[in-house]
């Protein structure tokens, strides 16, 4: 990076001359080469899918420890990156969704986003602090409102709500992915509908396996949750039998998407890679 | 952790099991007060008298107390205790409102001050009554008595004068009430109170609590429905 070498990126307290805080894009970099990490905003309800890489081949894969985490029975979390930093903030999202609990009502899901969003940006304002190398993924349901709602929050502290979100390193294709799926309820096509829970397993865990090169990248595991109607407006971790059917389904279809390129145009291929 | 009492009698003299505990020269709001929910709102009722010992400090005061748009509470206990107390809920709900950027439920109303409560019962002598209106649940009453327990009910009785009125409000009472036979309801039970006990009097104040807004209304004291002026 250009930074490196030059003062400016010593403390997240100094700006650079042309006004920039290099920790924070640090802190960002750190995200980007993590493991993807989508996040689906469906008719009914939310979907989290994280590309958990395994660091050594001979790793039990289930051991390796969750993600994606529950804050709150109504709200949870998908995170990228540093697994200190990450947890360092789950923990926080726990305490701050327990604190609302204490006013006898569950914390609205932009609520608690803004709130951990506040306490990430607090991370970037210090000289002895260090920006978290972590973006969140925030999955919720709103009690009040009966609304269910997808919320993200940058290691800069920026928190932004979406239909489909994606961090990590394959956030770009990702998008590009997910912006072919019906996630905005503003701009469903006519005679279309809003893409469902179960569709939109199938469809992140066919992105996720879309953007792995078996030959280049490292193995992972899929990890998947969901927050919605079917499950009572509670996060839970995807069935394992549905994962592997929405993988095996996924397989099928980019195989087929292969071979239809090579027939046809292969405009295709180069959103594949990275 | 609870106060400590020594067997002086001439400190009792003249106090009642509730005034007991006041300082010398608190004022007390001596107090019948009492909220019901109906279909899409609440009532809120109290008498208007705060007294010193014998002597009435105050014959048309207001215990009805607002803490958020549609949230109002009935105050009961040491005067200063409950206007602190509804002086910080209303400040802490009013934030919770921007920072939230919707209505508060009036369960969160009743939990804060539950919270105060409980956290200072050592040092407070305060019955509150919550109730109004929140989207989300429609009308609500929670009973907060001295203590600092916070239980919803479908109608709340409270203050010393609450005691003599059970038996009718029992009675009386019915689910699915209209407003206006809610209104009734409160009304009549607190005219009755203010008849028995001492420490309640003066006139009656209302408040409906809607989603439309807020009505006060009042029945002074030669119009009670019960009471030396009917008699």
């Amino acid at each position: 990076m250009a930074s490196s070498g030059s003062g400016y990126d010593l403390s997240s307290s100094t700006f650079s001359p042309d006004g920039r805080i290099f920790q924070i894009e640090y802190a960002a970099k750190a995200v980007e080469n993590a493991g993807t990490a989508l996040g689906l905003r469906c008719a009914d309800g939310v979907v989290l899918a994280v590309e958990k890489p395994l660091v050594n081949r001979m790793l039990v894969a289930r051991t390796t420890g969750g993600y994606t985490r529950s804050t709150s029975t109504r709200a949870s979390r998908s995170r990228v990156s540093s697994a200190t930093a990450g947890r360092s903030l789950t923990g926080r999202g726990r305490r701050r969704a327990i604190t609302r609990r204490h006013h006898g009502t569950k914390i609205p899901p932009a609520t608690l986003s803004s709130r951990i969003s506040a306490y990430v940006h607090y991370f970037t304002l210090h000289g002895a602090l260090r920006p978290f190398g972590a973006s969140t993924l925030v999955a919720a349901y709103d009690t009040g409102t009966k609304r269910h709602s997808l919320h993200m929050i940058e290691p800069s502290g920026v928190c932004y709500e979406y239909y489909g979100a994606a961090a990590g390193r394959g956030r770009q294709p990702a998008r590009t992915e997910m912006e072919k799926l019906v996630v905005n309820p503003s701009r469903v096509p006519e005679g279309g509908e809003m893409i469902s829970v179960s569709e939109g397993v199938r469809q992140l865990a066919k992105i996720i396996h879309s953007l792995h090169d078996d030959a280049k990248d490292k193995p992972f595991e899929l990890e998947m949750s969901w927050l919605c109607e079917g499950s009572g407006w509670k996060h839970e971790g995807v069935p394992r039998e549905i994962i592997a059917g929405a993988v095996e389904w996924a397989k099928k279809e980019i195989e087929n998407e292969g071979e239809n390129d090579e027939e046809g145009d292969d405009d295709e291929d180069d959103e594949m890679e990275e | 952790m609870s106060h400590q009492y020594t067997a002086d009698y001439d400190a009792y003299a003249g106090k009642s099991a509730e005034t007991r505990h006041l300082k010398p020269g608190e004022l007390s709001t001596g107090t019948t007060i009492m909220a019901v929910q109906f279909d899409g709102g609440v009532v809120l009722c109290a008498d208007s008298r705060v007294s010193t010992g014998s002597y009435v400090a105050n014959r048309a005061s207001d215990k009805i107390a607002q803490l958020h748009d549609h949230i109002w509470c009935c105050r009961s206990g040491s005067a200063a205790d409950t206007q602190a107390l509804t002086d910080y809920v209303r400040h802490f709900l009013s934030q919770l409102a921007v920072e939230t950027g919707r209505l508060p439920e009036v369960k969160v109303a009743a939990h804060l001050m539950r919270r105060l409560c409980y956290q200072n019962k050592d040092n407070l002598m305060a019955g509150v009554i919550v109730g109004g209106w929140d989207p989300v649940c429609g009308g609500t009453v929670y009973n907060i008595p001295v203590g600092g327990a916070c239980i919803p009910m479908p109608f709340a009785l409270g203050g010393s004068g609450s005691t003599y009125i059970y038996g009718l409000v029992d009675a009386e009472y019915r689910e699915n009430m209209t407003k206006d036979e809610a209104l009734a309801l409160v009304r009549k039970a607190v005219a009755h109170a203010m008849a028995r006990d001492g420490s309640s009097g003066g006139i009656i104040r209302t408040l409906v609590a809607t989603e439309e807004g807020n009505v006060r209304d009042y029945v002074s004291g030669n119009m009670l429905p019960y009471g030396p002026a009917g008699w």
